[in-house]
């Protein structure tokens, strides 16, 4: 399953990391690096073996559906790039 | 008074405690230190003088009046990547340059709930992602300990090398730190300091920069074991904030540092002994056999087939929950936003090539793609079910062993730049650290003697989940035994 510089170019976009055309190609050839050495994985019979995708073998805790925090507009806003009246300000997004 | 700054942190706390010195002189006894020697060691991003000053006073009126907590007026240095409410926090990253959290971690609250004063944050790789510092937006570590006859300054290791410097040059007490891939125990062996990954859930990861969730703890770096185990104990608690924290009692590990280690079975792997691994750390492995063994422990040879899978299985299960964690920074609600854009799409893009580096930028790629439509099964998947197989390895032993003993790292500190070229190479740093985060398991590297060109190297103890005693028990008689003591020259 070898990377070419398109798909290091969809896969950049699925990332949203905006990648110059000159970077495609080295970077593909760094990720085929990293993933052939992956590749020994195949090796390994994990046939039946249930994925583990945590640590911690409990089930989540629920807690009372009640108001624990809130009331911090100010703080909230604290490190936008900009705010105002109570909002964060972006780009528009609706022409 | 400089000669503070080399009092270990079981003995200041007593010193605080007796009045023999104050936390105020304690306190400016460190600041001096970091003034003189962070333009040259680059450990402290930060330095928060006047909040330490403030914190100081107000310990010693709690001492003047025989109160105060566990850690009362001890000057800590803080890793960067634990939120500091009203302090710059930024993990290592342009991305979060300026970001100044309104709350403060909940490992960070249990330390000042203790007493203990903040000295200010500390360096570390971006996003914690990196063996050797050298990925931190702020610029390298330079680790305090230098080969003999060599003047090349040194990596402190990684991703918490500030923390790692900081202690070995005496620029704090002791450190907090983080550990996802042996981040805390490969810096502790790569600069003669004693540092603990505890059970996966033991501290809490609210208020840490996340890295990769299912793998990231919070440890200490300290000068000795009893140390890491007093600091230990105030930086973990059950949390409600932390859907994976353990509720579970905190013991008091450091009553357990000195106790006998007579009749526990060691578990040696053989699986662990590597190709082209130096002859100095194969001895000083079978050194740490002989003291055990010298010390009543039993030696069981042991075997954990899928060890040589556990670095790449971490090489897509880190990126893609990375990928997925680090989807927060848009540039929209905190963070750095790119100025010139060409839409709200091309903004998201912008602002993340900016703001992250080449590492963050590179793992996050491989997170995206083994995440994709068509590869997700083939890798994401697999990597899941041979993490269990990993996982299953340590189980199959712990009917026949109490703890396992494994060197820390595959070789000494290196040169600041030496292993930038192949990203592979660095990598192989956290082999025999990596298979505990795996498998949530706690993991203490403790230094147990020099090479040849004078360099410290470490010792690794793996221990059940959820017993940090054993491994406290162990660590202690390695360090009983190995009576390491030596500290690097001061040439900063």
């Amino acid at each position: 399953m070898a990377i070419d510089a398109a798909t290091v170019r969809r896969v950049a976009h699925l990332a949203r990391i905006k990648t110059p055309e000159e970077r495609l190609e080295p970077l593909a050839q760094e990720l085929n690096g990293i993933l052939n050495w992956i590749e020994q994985l195949n090796e390994v019979d994990v046939d039946g073996v249930e994925p583990m995708t945590s640590n911690v073998a409990q089930t989540l805790r629920l807690r009372d559906d009640v108001v624990t925090d809130g009331d911090k507009v100010a703080d909230v806003l604290s490190n936008a790039p900009k705010a105002a009246d109570g909002f964060f300000v972006v780009p528009k997004v609706v022409e | 008074m400089s000669d503070l700054t080399k009092l270990t942190l079981a003995d200041a706390v007593d010193g605080l405690k007796a009045k023999t010195f104050s936390s105020e002189e304690l306190t400016q006894a460190f600041l001096g230190e970091i003034a003189s020697a962070n333009p040259t060691l680059n450990a402290y991003v930060e330095v928060t003088g006047e909040k330490a000053l403030a914190q100081a006073r107000a310990s010693d009126a709690k001492l003047a009046k025989g109160e105060g907590g566990d850690l009362e007026g001890a000057p800590l240095g803080i890793k960067d990547l634990f939120c500091t409410e009203g302090v710059q926090t930024t993990a290592g990253s342009n991305m979060l340059r300026g970001f100044v959290p309104p709350y403060e971690s909940t490992v960070t609250a249990n330390l000042w709930r203790d007493g203990a004063v903040m000295l200010g944050k500390l360096n570390m790789d971006e996003f914690a992602m990196g063996s050797a510092n050298e990925t931190s937006a702020f610029g390298p570590v330079v680790n305090p300990w230098k080969a003999q006859g060599d003047d090349a300054q040194l990596t402190p290791g990684g991703s918490s090398g500030g923390s790692a410097s900081a202690v070995a040059a005496n620029l704090c007490l002791a450190a907090t730190a983080s550990d996802t891939g042996g981040s805390i125990r490969q810096p502790a062996a790569f600069t003669g300091t004693v540092g603990i990954k505890p059970t996966y859930g033991r501290a809490s990861r609210f208020g840490m920069v996340a890295f990769a969730s299912s793998l990231d703890q919070a440890g200490p770096i300290t000068k000795t074991v009893k140390d890491s185990a007093i600091l230990l104990k105030s930086m973990c608690s059950f949390d409600t904030k932390d859907s994976t924290s353990l509720d579970v009692p905190t013991p008091d590990w450091a009553a357990s540092v000195g106790q006998s280690v007579k009749g526990l079975r060691i578990g040696v792997p053989a699986e662990y002994l590597i190709d082209g691994m130096p002859e100095e750390i194969k001895k000083l492995w079978e050194q740490g056999v002989e003291w055990l063994k010298a010390a009543g422990c039993e030696i069981v040879q042991i075997s954990l087939p899928h060890t040589k899978y556990a670095l790449p299985t971490y090489y897509i299960v880190a990126p893609a929950e990375a990928s997925s964690n680090l989807a927060r920074y848009d540039g929209m609600r905190f963070g750095h936003r790119a100025e010139e854009f060409t839409s709200l799409d091309d903004l998201y893009a912008a602002s993340r090539a900016e703001g992250f580096g080449k590492e963050v930028q590179r793992r996050l790629t491989i997170g995206a793609y083994v995440l994709s439509a068509g590869f997700y099964d083939a890798y994401y998947v697999r990597a899941l079910k041979v993490r269990r197989r990993i996982a299953e390895d340590f189980d199959n032993v712990w009917g026949k062993v109490d703890a396992i003993l494994t060197p820390s790292t595959p070789s000494a500190a290196f040169k600041l730049g030496d292993k930038q070229i192949d990203p592979l190479t660095m990598y192989l740093n956290d082999v025999f650290t990596v298979t505990t985060n795996l498998a949530g398991l706690p993991g203490i590297s403790v230094p147990a003697g020099l090479d040849s060109k004078g360099l410290p190297l470490g010792l690794q103890i793996i221990g059940k989940a959820l017993d940090e005693d054993t491994v406290f028990k162990v660590a202690g008689a390695i360090e009983d035994a190995a009576g390491f003591v030596s500290k690097p020259a001061k040439w900063w």
